[in-house]
């Protein structure tokens, strides 16, 4: 049985920490308790004594408004909070502060939209809602959840502020997957609500399904990167059950990413069964709409605007500019480097754009460090494209230099300092050319019918001198030489 | 009006395991009795037409919007937090283990 992508539907359930707020969504305890002792940044209303009142902290409304803008969701103008109640050790008072779109109630945010692109072609991950909730507290287990004798409990995160945005089912594989969170991920950091980097501001709940059969639950995803991979797990598993004959159950399954494999929970509670109801300690929210004009008129550039605007600024190509974008970091790095010299063109910004995304993107990822952490200025960029121009250095020597212009050095420093320089010297290049072909003369006799066979020696060559040669005299000489000797072969 | 059972023996054992008690064949009975007395008295409500009438949201009327400034006030400390847990380690409230073998 082959299952194709268009029969797998899966919708993403995303909670997302407002870590940008200072205090939590119904206490006035500090936001930032990560790395901090357990059960220091609690209070009585958030490790649920009795008697206790949350109140509503005002800055989450327009942190909310902004996403909810990015998002192009409906912002409802009036809610109110519901109790939805569950036993479990992370929730103190035995219900969750949420919100409910049934029984009167109304999410935050209805609908909304957000584009991905992915192998050339562009979809709509259509929402359902967005809505206002607190995190539960952090569960310790000693080793894997399934062997812990017994479970810690942390109440630091308890009552932070997570916003929840639930996407319909319209997500067909877990690459589209990842492309989604990447570009929620891109919303979220130009809104300036949250900082996702930070460890477990974001835990994802997926429905998975085969179309025509019962979907499962999988929960505590607990980044993005691992969404993609549980993802795949969860449709192999789907995918054999129903090989083996056997019947696939609606379920709640946890990740295990230790194991990396999802393992049964507990058997689905149906949905009445949290019996939601109105939060009476809390009364209901208006939103007016100048407010939420005031907020929109505030908001940033999205990234999508951006990678259009790139596009017809810096005439980059589509591809180049959504990648770019991506990062606001990565983007304010861009503009500021391209800015700054008035004689750069469309050359030179794609230069700037390529060196950004390979060589210095490859740096930051293997160094686990973001390009605000390093020492590198959008200027440096500027001098190495402009050495290169100049004919200082090669973009060999170039690449080299890449690992010491992330610590501070600059570009001239470094030629200094290394002695390295592109070399135009036609006696020398001759002379290292000459080297290369006679200790090559296999590559030689294949050079008639093998265009890479003048690559491969140009490489060569290159690696004698570690990358200082003038790339395009070597060329032209080597040519020279080899189709006199070549001349010469046939003759004989 | 015909008094009728609203809550079945099924509910109240459904009830129960969603609290997470225990209860006695006794207490059932008893329960079950109790609760469909407290409905059956709710029921009252409905020979009222409130077709007409909004839903309370809340009980206090027309109070909205009650916030506070996003601006950090005082903790418990650790020891204070953990005064009345019955089990603790570490620092850490101590809970039974989530998943049944
Ligand atoms: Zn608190």
């Amino acid at each position: 049985m082959s299952i194709q992508n268009n029969e797998i539907m899966i919708g993403l359930e995303i909670h997302i920490q407002l870590t940008n707020l200072k205090t939590k969504l119904f206490c006035s305890c500090s936001n930032d308790y990560r790395g901090t002792e357990p059960n220091t940044h609690v209070c009585p209303i958030c490790i649920g004594l009795p008697g206790s009142l949350p109140v509503v902290n005002k800055k989450v409304i327009e942190l909310a408004i902004r996403l909810a803008l990015a998002l192009d969701c409906k912002i409802n103008n009036q809610f109110w909070f519901f109790r939805k109640n569950y036993f479990y050790p992370d929730l103190p008072k035995g219900f969750q502060i949420s919100q409910y779109n049934k029984a009167g109630g109304k999410a935050f945010a209805d609908g909304g939209k957000t584009t991905i692109r992915l192998n050339n072609h562009k979809k709509d991950i259509i929402l359902n809602r967005i809505h206002l909730e607190e995190d539960p507290a952090r569960l310790v287990h000693k080793g894997s959840i399934a062997t812990s004798p017994f479970t810690l409990i942390d109440y630091n995160r308890s009552g932070v502020c997570l916003i929840e945005i639930v996407s319909e089912p319209v997500i067909s594989s877990p690459e589209e997957a990842r492309e989604f969170l990447k570009q929620l991920k891109s919303i979220v950091q130009y809104t300036g609500i949250s900082n996702l980097e930070l460890e477990g501001s974001v835990r994802v709940d997926a429905n998975i399904s085969i179309k025509g059969y019962d979907r499962s639950e999988v929960k505590n995803i607990n980044s993005f990167k691992e969404v993609e991979r549980a993802l795949r797990h969860e449709i192999i598993r789907q995918k054999n059950i129903l090989k083996r004959g056997k019947k696939l159950i609606q379920e709640t399954r946890h990740w295990d990413d230790k194991r990396r494999i999802t393992i049964p929970l507990r058997t689905k509670e149906l949905e009445e069964d949290y019996r939601y109801f109105p939060e009476q300690d809390l009364v209901p929210i208006e939103i007016n709409s100048d407010f939420i004009q005031k907020v929109k008129s505030e908001l940033p550039e999205m990234p999508n605007e951006r990678s259009v605007r790139f596009r017809k600024e810096y005439r980059l190509t589509e591809f180049d500019s959504y990648n770019l974008v991506l990062d606001k970091n990565f983007a304010d790095f861009y503009e500021e480097g391209v800015k700054s010299d008035p004689s750069f063109d469309s050359e030179e910004y794609k230069l700037y754009c390529n060196w950004l995304m390979n060589d210095i993107s490859r740096w930051l990822n293997n160094n686990n460090k973001i390009i605000q952490e390093t020492k590198i200025t959008p200027k440096h960029l500027v001098d190495l494209i402009n050495a290169i121009k100049d004919g200082k250095i090669t973009g060999k020597i170039a690449k080299s230099f890449i690992p010491d212009l992330m610590v501070g050095f600059n570009v001239k420093a470094l030629i200094e300092k290394t002695g390295k320089r592109r070399i135009s010297d036609k006696e020398y290049i001759l002379k290292i050319t000459k080297e290369v072909i006679t200790d090559n003369l296999d590559i030689i006799r294949d050079f008639e019918k093998n265009p890479r066979a003048l690559e491969a020696l140009i490489g060569k060559c290159m690696k004698k001198t570690k990358g200082r040669l003038d790339p395009e005299l070597t060329r032209e000489i080597l040519l020279e030489l080899l189709s006199n000797k070549i001349k010469k072969y046939k003759k004989s | 009006m015909e008094k009728k059972e609203i809550i079945s023996r099924e509910k109240i054992e459904h009830l129960a395991r969603l609290a997470l008690i225990d209860l006695s064949e006794e207490e059932k009975v008893n329960i079950s009795k109790q609760l469909n007395n407290i409905l059956d008295y709710f029921q009252k409500l409905n020979e009222l037409d409130t077709s007409n009438i909004k839903p309370t949201r809340h009980v206090i009327d027309g109070l909205k919007n009650v916030f506070r400034e996003d601006i950090p006030g005082k903790s418990l400390t650790q020891e204070e937090a953990l005064k009345n847990a019955r089990e603790k380690q570490d620092g850490f409230f101590k809970a039974p283990r989530i998943i049944k073998e």
